[in-house]
C-alpha cells in the first residue's frame, strides 16, 4: 500500500523532472549551453496557461498551446540575450546570465501576477480513481504518459524530420553543419525554444495538482538539473529515465523512512551515483579533441 | 501718554500671546506611537489591518482627551518584510522620531531583529501579530517586549487541547512545514503532548514545493493517526487537503493560522472547510458590546468596510486595537513616556474590557504575552470567509 502509493506519486513527479531535464538536454546537446533558470520557464508555462484558462476563460485546448507558444518565444529570447552574446565570445558568463534572467522573470511575474498562490482547478485533477486500491488523481496518470509522449516526439523529430536532422548535424559537428548550409544559430535558437516548451508543458501539467505562483519553479528547476546530470545530459532517454528514477526514489524514501530524510538522502544518492559513474547513468564520456 | 499705554498693553498682549502659544503647545505635544510593519508587497493587507486597528484605538483615545493631557500620533514605516529594513526603520523611529513605544508587524524574523535594539534603547516594543515564541521570551533583563497576539508555544498547547476536547484525539499525526516556523511548532507540540502524556503517531515534514503529500500522510495513517496537527502556510496546507481528498482519508485537521493567509478555499477545494484553525478574533457571530462598537468605528472611518467580510485579516485589526488600549493604560500608569516607566506601567494594568477579552492583569515580569490558550477562536473557511467553527453547518 505504502510502496504502491509512493511509486504512483513518484512516477508523476519523476516524469515532470524528466521533462524539465529534457529541456537541459536539448540545448546542451546542440550548443553545450543550458538555460539554468528552467524553473522560471516552467513557472511561465503555468502562469500563462492559468491567465488564459482561468482569468480569460479560454478553453484549455486553446489556452495550453498559446501558453506553450509564448514559452517558445521566451526560449528564443533567453538564447538571444542571455546565451548567444557570451557563448560567441567563448565566455561561460551565460551561466550567470541565464540565472539572472530567471530572477528578473520571477520578479516581473511577482509584480504582475501577484504573490498570492492561485488555484488552477481543472476537472481532471480533482476527484480520484482507484489504482490497485490507491486513490489517485487522473492527472497523476496523465503526466507520465505526456512525459513519455513528449520524449518520444523529440526522438522522432530528431531522427525523421529535416529540422531534427539539422539539429543532430549541429550536435555532431557545428563547423561541418555550417559548411553544409545549415543555419547553426537558428538551430540553437530552436533548441532553446524547444527546451522552454518542455519546461512550460511540465508547468501546465503540474499546476492543477499544485498551485500557481511566481517562484513555483525554483526548486523543480534545481532538482531537474540534478536529474539531467544524473541521467547523463547527452542522452535524451537517459535524462527522462533518470527523472522517473529520481521521483520514485524520492517518494519511496519519504514513504519508507520519513520526510525528514527525503532531501538529504535523495541528493546524497545523486552524489554517490556521480562519483561512481561520472558521466551519469546513461551519458557517454566526452572526448575533447585538441 | 496714550501711546506709552498702548505700547505697554501691546507688549503685555504679545507676551501673553507668546506664552499662550508656547505653554499649551508643550502640554499638547503628541505622544508618538511607532509602527514598523510590511506596508507594501504580499503582506501589505496585513500591515494595513494593524494600521486600522491602531488608528481606531488612537482616534477613540484622542476623542476622550488622550493620556497625561497629550494626544497620540501614529508614525508608520515600511519594513518590506525584510529584517534589515525593519531594523533601520526601528532605529529611525526610536532615536529620531523618539516614539514612546514601537509596534511590530507580522514577520517573526523582522521582529526578532528589532528586539535587541528595543531592549538596548529601553523603549517598549509591542507585537500585535508575529507569533514566534522567542520574540517575547528573548532572555533580556529587563525585557521591554510585550505581545498581544498568538504565540507558537501557546497555540501548540491550544491545538492539543482543542483536538482532545472536540475530536477525542489520542494519537495525533503531525504534518509540519520544513522551515524554522515548523521547527518552532514541532518543539512546542512535542512539549504540549509530553505534558499531557500523548504520544504522536508520527511527525512528518513537507516542503513548500511538495505537490503530493500522500506519502507522508500515508505513513501517518498507517501509524494510526486519529487527528492531524498541521503547521504550514496556505499553499502547503492546501496540498495536504488535496492529498487527503485523493486518499479518501477523512480525518480531523487542527491547524495553526497558516490557512488564514490566502485563498485557502480556491487552493484546497471544497474540503478546505474541514480544517479547523486558530485565530485570535472573529467579527462574525454574536459580538460583545466592544465588538459592536469597534465594527461601527471601522465602518465610519473606512468607506470600504461594509461589514465583517471587509475586515481582513481580522486578527491584525483586533490585536492592534487591544494592544493600543493596553499601551495607553501602561503610559497612564507610568505617568510619563519614559521607556522603563512605561514597562513598569504594563505590569500595573488591572482590568481592561477589550475586544478579544476582558484582560485581567495581562502582564507581569514573567508574563509578557497577553493572549492565553483560552482566548483563541477556532475557525474554518466557508467559501472565502473565515467563520467561527460551527457557525455555518
Amino acid at each position: 500500500m505504502l510502496v504502491i502509493s509512493a511509486i504512483i506519486t513518484g512516477l508523476g513527479l519523476g516524469s515532470m523532472y524528466g521533462l524539465l531535464a529534457l529541456g537541459f538536454h536539448v540545448t546542451y546537446a546542440v550548443s553545450a549551453t543550458v538555460n539554468f533558470a528552467q524553473g522560471s520557464s516552467m513557472m511561465l508555462g503555468a502562469v500563462f496557461a492559468y491567465s488564459f484558462a482561468v482569468r480569460l476563460g479560454w478553453p484549455i485546448a486553446l489556452a495550453a498551446p498559446m501558453a506553450l507558444a509564448l514559452c517558445a518565444l521566451y526560449g528564443i529570447l533567453v538564447e538571444f540575450i542571455a546565451v548567444r552574446p557570451f557563448a560567441r565570445r567563448g565566455s561561460n558568463a551565460w551561466l550567470m546570465a541565464t540565472v539572472a534572467l530567471g530572477i528578473v522573470v520571477d520578479n516581473a511575474v511577482l509584480f504582475t501576477f501577484g504573490k498570492e498562490p492561485r488555484g488552477f482547478n481543472m476537472p481532471w485533477a480533482s476527484g480520484s480513481i482507484k489504482v490497485f486500491g490507491i486513490g489517485v488523481s487522473p492527472l497523476q496518470l496523465m503526466i507520465p504518459a505526456a512525459g513519455i509522449a513528449l520524449a518520444g516526439a523529440l526522438h522522432f523529430y530528431s531522427r525523421r524530420s529535416r529540422g531534427g536532422k539539422a539539429m543532430l548535424a549541429v550536435v555532431q559537428n557545428p563547423e561541418a553543419a555550417r559548411l553544409m548550409g545549415i543555419n547553426v544559430a537558428r538551430v540553437i535558437s530552436g533548441a532553446f525554444a524547444l527546451s522552454t516548451v518542455f519546461a512550460g508543458a511540465a508547468g501546465i501539467l503540474i499546476a492543477p495538482l499544485f498551485n500557481v505562483h511566481s517562484d513555483m519553479g525554483t526548486v523543480f528547476g534545481l532538482k531537474a538539473f540534478a536529474v539531467a546530470i544524473l541521467g547523463g545530459i547527452t542522452s535524451a532517454w537517459g535524462v527522462m529515465i533518470a527523472g522517473v528514477v529520481f521521483g520514485v526514489v524520492e517518494a519511496l524514501i519519504t514513504a519508507l523512512l520519513g520526510s525528514t530524510y527525503t532531501q538529504i538522502l535523495s541528493f546524497a544518492l545523486v552524489i554517490v551515483v556521480l562519483a561512481a559513474m561520472p558521466n551519469g547513468l546513461f551519458g557517454r564520456a566526452e572526448v575533447k579533441k585538441v | 501718554m496714550k501711546s506709552a499705554w498702548t505700547r505697554r498693553t501691546f507688549l503685555a498682549a504679545a507676551a501673553t500671546a507668546a506664552l499662550a502659544c508656547t505653554l499649551p503647545a508643550t502640554a499638547a505635544e503628541p505622544i508618538k506611537i511607532g509602527l514598523v510593519t510590511a506596508l507594501s508587497g504580499q503582506s501589505a493587507r496585513a500591515g494595513e489591518a494593524i494600521t486600522r486597528g491602531l488608528t481606531i484605538a488612537i482616534d477613540e483615545l484622542n476623542a476622550s482627551g488622550g493620556v497625561l493631557g497629550r494626544k497620540f500620533e501614529l508614525v508608520r514605516r515600511d519594513d518590506e518584510a525584510t529584517p534589515a529594513k525593519g531594523v533601520i526603520a526601528a532605529r529611525e523611529l526610536v532615536f529620531k522620531e523618539k516614539v514612546a513605544v514601537l509596534f511590530g508587524g507580522l514577520d517573526t524574523p523582522v521582529s526578532l531583529a528589532i528586539v535587541p535594539i528595543m531592549n538596548q534603547a529601553k523603549v517598549p516594543f509591542i507585537g500585535p501579530w508575529a507569533a514566534g515564541t522567542p520574540i517575547t521570551k528573548n532572555g533580556a533583563n529587563p525585557n521591554f517586549v510585550f505581545r498581544v497576539s498568538a504565540v507558537d508555544e501557546i497555540v501548540d498547547k491550544a491545538m492539543l487541547q482543542y483536538a482532545q476536547k472536540n475530536f477525542g484525539t489520542k494519537k495525533p499525526g503531525l504534518i509540519l512545514i520544513n522551515n524554522p516556523w515548523g521547527a518552532s511548532n514541532e518543539k512546542g507540540l512535542r512539549a504540549a503532548m509530553q505534558a499531557k502524556g500523548v504520544t504522536p503517531a508520527g511527525i512528518e515534514k513537507m516542503e513548500n514545493s511538495d505537490i503530493d503529500v500522500v506519502p507522508q500522510l500515508t505513513r501517518l495513517k498507517e501509524a494510526g493517526a486519529d487527528t492531524l496537527f498541521m503547521v504550514g502556510n496556505v499553499g502547503p496546507s492546501a496540498q495536504v487537503v488535496k492529498s487527503l481528498d485523493r486518499m479518501g482519508w477523512k480525518v480531523p485537521i487542527v491547524s495553526h493560522w497558516g490557512p488564514a493567509g490566502g485563498r485557502f478555499t480556491e487552493l484546497a477545494g471544497p474540503n478546505a472547510k474541514t480544517v479547523h484553525f486558530v485565530q485570535t478574533y472573529s467579527f462574525y457571530g454574536n459580538q460583545r458590546p466592544v465588538g459592536e462598537k469597534v465594527m461601527k468605528m471601522l465602518m465610519a472611518k473606512y468607506p470600504d468596510i461594509k461589514g465583517p467580510d471587509d475586515v481582513t485579516p481580522a486578527v491584525g485589526v483586533a490585536n492592534a486595537y487591544d494592544a493600543m488600549h493596553l499601551v495607553a493604560l501602561a503610559i497612564k500608569n507610568a505617568g510619563s513616556t519614559d521607556g522603563p516607566k512605561i514597562r513598569e506601567g504594563f505590569f500595573k494594568i488591572g482590568s481592561y474590557d477589550g475586544l478579544i477579552k476582558t484582560y485581567n492583569k495581562p502582564f507581569s515580569p514573567a508574563v509578557h504575552d497577553a493572549i492565553t490558550e483560552n482566548d483563541y477562536v477556532w475557525t474554518q473557511f466557508v467559501d472565502n470567509k473565515i467563520l467561527p467553527v460551527g457557525m455555518v453547518k
